[in-house]
């Protein structure tokens, strides 16, 4: 202890005396971002609260409160509970607060650390992996009576997957088991054997007391075995990700492009990797165009070299299109574009992940629409099991293949983080809903490829002289889509309309034989029924489409494949007393007596239409009627 | 290959959220409090879009009970930058006259919750930067640089979004508004360093000098006009101070201190023994007092 107060002393001092000189020294700190992992029993608390005491980041007034508290907690008797610094989680659980990541700061002669601190045992994976991904470090904590548990398994599986190199195992609580090499020595072999087998080639560990101090700033005389460094040290000393991605390839994801008048276009963001010259050629993706970097504008004045983490903004030799969301690189280190991945996904969203549901995609600078095509297997983040998956739920991860609406450029997210992570948006609530890690670009992607025909759509609809429409009746079961569609399409065919009428039964005995009733099938179904009423429309034909189609994320899925204002979305109105009462099927009484599961409107949703193109009542009307209204619609408008 | 700087670091983050926020959001504007974290944004500001001007507006969102010499530096900072500056100030706390003698925590209600309220609907902001940083406080902690505030700007603490990377989601649906915080990472010594090294203006109340003062409740205020009522038997006195926040001029405590030049001033600082909201009168009441205000819509 007397040690650290020693160093805290020479630091005011310096203060004191010579302020310049002080500040000097500290304004060319680097900053290193680290995660703690470890639940509350481990001392997580206690570690990040001594840190802070012991940089001297904790002010009288609060050291003041903390003393009191510490006496009135009276967890560590007449001593200061450092925990109490960082917790706050009861309040917070009892305000009903989120409880998630939590940043900390403090400082040292070389360096400034922001801490992310990630509590607690629920939403672990989601917070753990929010925490890691901005990490150069992560601190993984053993209580030194426990050893290797599931859970630092669980930690280090995450840590590891995030792509953070540098991993310090320490081992803490040295204290409880008498400050034994043997114990520290044991917990080192079983956690190497472990590392090895995740693919975790290199860590540091040290053996540490949080609650006393040792080894945590400086070496401590209770373990006069160990030879390593203190873990202030270790912190000081650790590589920055930036200086490593620094000696990488060059890439720049456009993020804005500034034109303050008709002289000056230049391209804003923020160096990912590598570093870039004046004269240097680059190439801008998806288009490969390439052309020649100007200059490097700041405000500070042009800059004879960009490296990895600065923000900066390139001009060009040519009048070269590039946008938002555009990769620049050297123009003989391109990054790959691709529209279909295999990627990680980290699902943090309480709503389940639905593969062929449209979400978007953020990714670098880019912003796309992305389906999953195919979960392949989860991993039991516990066992490192792979399980077969189908969907993937709130906290869990999953390898799936992803497509996308477009091509993208990425790299491997080892390779990049910066242009190989993504996060997943629900379109509907905005929510962020997964994280994901691009391995590599499947190869289909680059071998299909949109096959010209002469004879096209319109070629098609001419000949028949109509536009082709597709008519999406959605609605409850027994609210009488299938009827009225019926209508709609012999009085279309009766006025020498081409038609077709996909049917949801139907279609489910033979296209669709093969899917069930969850909402992981739903979705994969209509995205088929989407796909088939497409071609139809490709053909010249009016679809007409009877399908509960519940959701409204599917419905405007298929609305978004379809040319502008050719979906005409007809939801067939029905209050579910009427359905259930009409019951022709004999399916609402068999729901009911639980013998029919997921039905919809009794224990699986229906999101009701916000913006029907037409709405049909069938209280109000007949089956004949509503046709009428739809067919009169149609005819008018086309 | 050296390392940035961590002041490099922060420099480049708030550039980039602030580029983001540029780019997704569809009509953005800087919340201006004339304070030396205000001062410190806008400088970033003015970096991130160089050689355009900063493509939105300054808000002020105004209490009239400023100090003087804060409207004077609010003017010449928005000029200087070549960026409209928006004054509001809630026209219900004009006509009743509210003002921090009488009104206690109604002041802070009125002008500045209910007040950017007011202004943010006025004029249809959808996202807003803030000055906040994360080691203000501990409920700040765990903030989101991008917080979601609901169309009657309330802030739903269960419902935030994760932020991985540097990837923002900046989607929101109709009526929802963004508050972003680009200087989330910074602590109070990055930002008097930063403001040393890049010979940032900040109010002349940031340096000690000698200024008439009351002694009230602990806190020593300053006599910035003649709307200070003096109780019975209180005359102002010369003391040598200065401010290590700046907000109400009546609310604001001020430190004894000779410290006149920047390098003083974070000398003062590092060696301080009380932490830097102590000085405001707002967050005295309890520790859950900023969370709540937070839920309220306060800033």
């Amino acid at each position: 202890m007397s040690t650290d107060n020693e160093t805290i002393y020479e630091t005011d001092a310096l203060i004191a005396e010579d302020i310049d000189a002080y500040l000097e020294a500290h304004q060319y700190k680097s900053m290193l971002r680290f995660i703690t992992c470890g639940s509350v029993d481990d001392g997580k608390s206690t570690l990040i609260g001594r840190l802070l005491y012991d940089s001297k980041m904790i002010f009288e007034d609060q050291l003041a409160s903390l003393e009191h508290d510490s006496k009135a907690m009276g967890t560590q008797g007449q001593e200061i509970d450092f925990a109490l610094l960082v917790d706050g989680l009861a309040a917070e659980r009892e305000q009903g607060i989120t409880i998630d990541v939590a940043y900390r700061f403090f400082a040292t002669e070389k360096r400034k650390f922001i801490v992310a601190d990630t509590p607690g045992h629920e939403q672990y994976t989601r917070n753990m992996v929010t925490g890691a991904s901005t990490a150069d470090l992560a601190v993984i904590l053993i209580d030194a009576r426990q050893g290797v548990l599931t859970q630092t398994r669980r930690h280090s599986y995450l840590v590891h997957l995030l792509g953070i190199r540098n991993v310090i195992l320490a081992v803490n609580k040295m204290d409880l088991v008498g400050y034994e090499q043997d114990r520290f020595d044991e917990i080192v072999a079983d956690y190497t054997e472990f590392a090895t087998s995740i693919g975790m080639t290199d860590f540091q560990a040290i053996p540490i007391s949080g609650l006393k101090g040792d080894n945590i700033v400086a070496l401590a005389d209770t373990t006069p075995w160990y030879q390593g460094t203190s873990l202030m040290q270790a912190l000081e000393d650790a590589p920055i990700n930036d200086a490593r991605m620094a000696g990488a390839q060059f890439r720049m994801p456009v993020q804005w492009v500034n034109r303050p008048n008709l002289d000056f276009r230049g391209f804003s963001g923020q160096v990912a990797s590598g570093q870039i010259h004046p004269g240097d050629p680059v190439r801008i993706l998806p288009s490969g165009k390439t052309t020649t970097v100007k200059s490097i504008v700041t405000m500070d004045g042009e800059l004879d070299v960009a490296v990895a983490g600065q923000s900066v903004t390139l001009t060009m030799t040519d009048e070269v299109d590039c946008s938002r969301g555009d990769v620049i690189t050297l123009s003989d280190e391109p990054v790959e574009v691709a529209d279909q991945f295999e990627a990680t996904i980290v699902w943090m969203a309480d709503e389940e992940m639905l593969p062929g549901r449209p979400y978007q995609m953020k990714i670098g600078t880019n912003r796309v629409t992305a389906t999953i095509t195919e979960p392949k297997y989860e991993v039991n983040v516990n066992t490192m099991e792979q399980l077969p998956a189908r969907t993937l739920a709130l906290n869990t991860i999953g390898v799936c293949n992803i497509a996308t609406d477009r091509p993208v450029p990425f790299d491997a997210y080892d390779d990049n983080p910066d242009l190989g992570g993504f996060i997943l948006i629900d379109r509907i609530t905005n929510q962020t809903v997964g994280a994901g890690m691009i391995h590599f670009a499947l190869r289909r992607s680059h071998n299909i490829h949109w096959q010209a025909v002469d004879i096209d759509r319109e070629a098609h609809a001419a000949q028949k002289n109509q536009t082709p429409k597709l008519l999406w009746f959605t609605g409850l079961s027994g609210s009488g889509k299938s009827t009225i569609a019926n209508h709609v399409e012999q009085k279309l065919h009766a006025a020498g309309k081409h038609t077709f009428l996909l049917d949801g039964d139907n279609v489910r005995h033979g296209l669709n034989k093969d899917l069930g009733f969850t909402d992981v099938d739903r979705v994969e179904n209509i995205r088929r029924v989407g796909e088939v009423a497409k071609l139809m429309t490709d053909a010249g034909l009016i679809v007409l489409t009877a399908f509960i189609s519940p959701f409204i994320a599917e419905r405007r899925m298929v609305r978004d494949m379809m040319p502008e204002g050719d979906f005409i979305e007809v939801f067939v109105d029905t209050p579910l007393d009427v359905a259930e009462q009409r019951d022709v099927k004999g399916l609402y009484k068999k729901a009911r007596a639980g013998e029919l599961k997921n039905f919809t409107g009794i224990d699986s949703p229906y999101e009701a239409p916000e913006n029907a193109e037409i709405i049909v009542n069938t209280v109000e009307l007949s089956a004949e009627d509503a046709a009428d209204v739809i067919v009169k619609r149609l005819l008018e408008g086309a | 290959m050296t390392d940035l700087t961590h002041l490099q670091r922060l420099e480049a983050e708030s550039i980039h959220i602030m580029r983001e926020v540029m780019a997704e959001a569809e009509k953005p504007v800087m919340l201006y409090s004339v304070g030396k974290d205000s001062a410190v944004m806008l400088h970033l500001a003015k970096k991130a879009f160089y050689p355009s001007p900063p493509p939105f507006p300054l808000l002020h969102v105004d209490t009239t009970w400023k100090f003087q010499a804060m409207y004077e530096l609010r003017e010449k900072a928005a000029k200087d930058a070549g960026m409209d500056l928006l004054v509001y100030q809630n026209p219900e706390a004009v006509e009743k006259g509210i003002n921090p003698f009488d009104h206690g925590s109604l002041h802070t209600d009125m002008w500045k919750t209910e007040g950017l309220k007011q202004a943010l609907d006025k004029y249809g902001f959808d996202a807003a930067f803030g000055g906040a940083r994360r080691d203000e406080e501990k409920s700040r902690a765990k903030e989101r640089v991008f917080s979601f505030r609901s169309a009657n700007h309330s802030w739903d603490p269960k419902n935030q979004r994760p932020e991985l990377w540097k990837l923002y989601n900046a989607r929101k649906s109709k009526g929802e508004s963004i508050r972003v915080f680009p200087l989330s990472n910074w602590t109070e010594l990055d930002i008097w360093q930063y403001i040393l090294l890049e010979n940032i203006e900040i109010v002349p109340l940031y340096y000690s000098q000698p200024r008439p003062t009351v002694e009230r409740d602990g806190l020593i205020l300053m006599v910035d006009d003649d709307r200070f009522k003096l109780e019975d038997g209180e005359v102002p006195e010369l003391r040598s101070i200065r401010f290590r926040t700046l907000g109400c001029y009546p609310l604001t405590g001020a430190v004894e201190s000779e410290a006149a030049t920047l390098p003083e001033i974070i000398q003062e600082m590092l060696l301080a023994t009380t932490s830097e909201r102590q000085g405001r009168a707002i967050d005295h009441d309890s520790a859950a007092s900023m969370e709540k205000k937070k839920r309220e819509g306060y800033f």
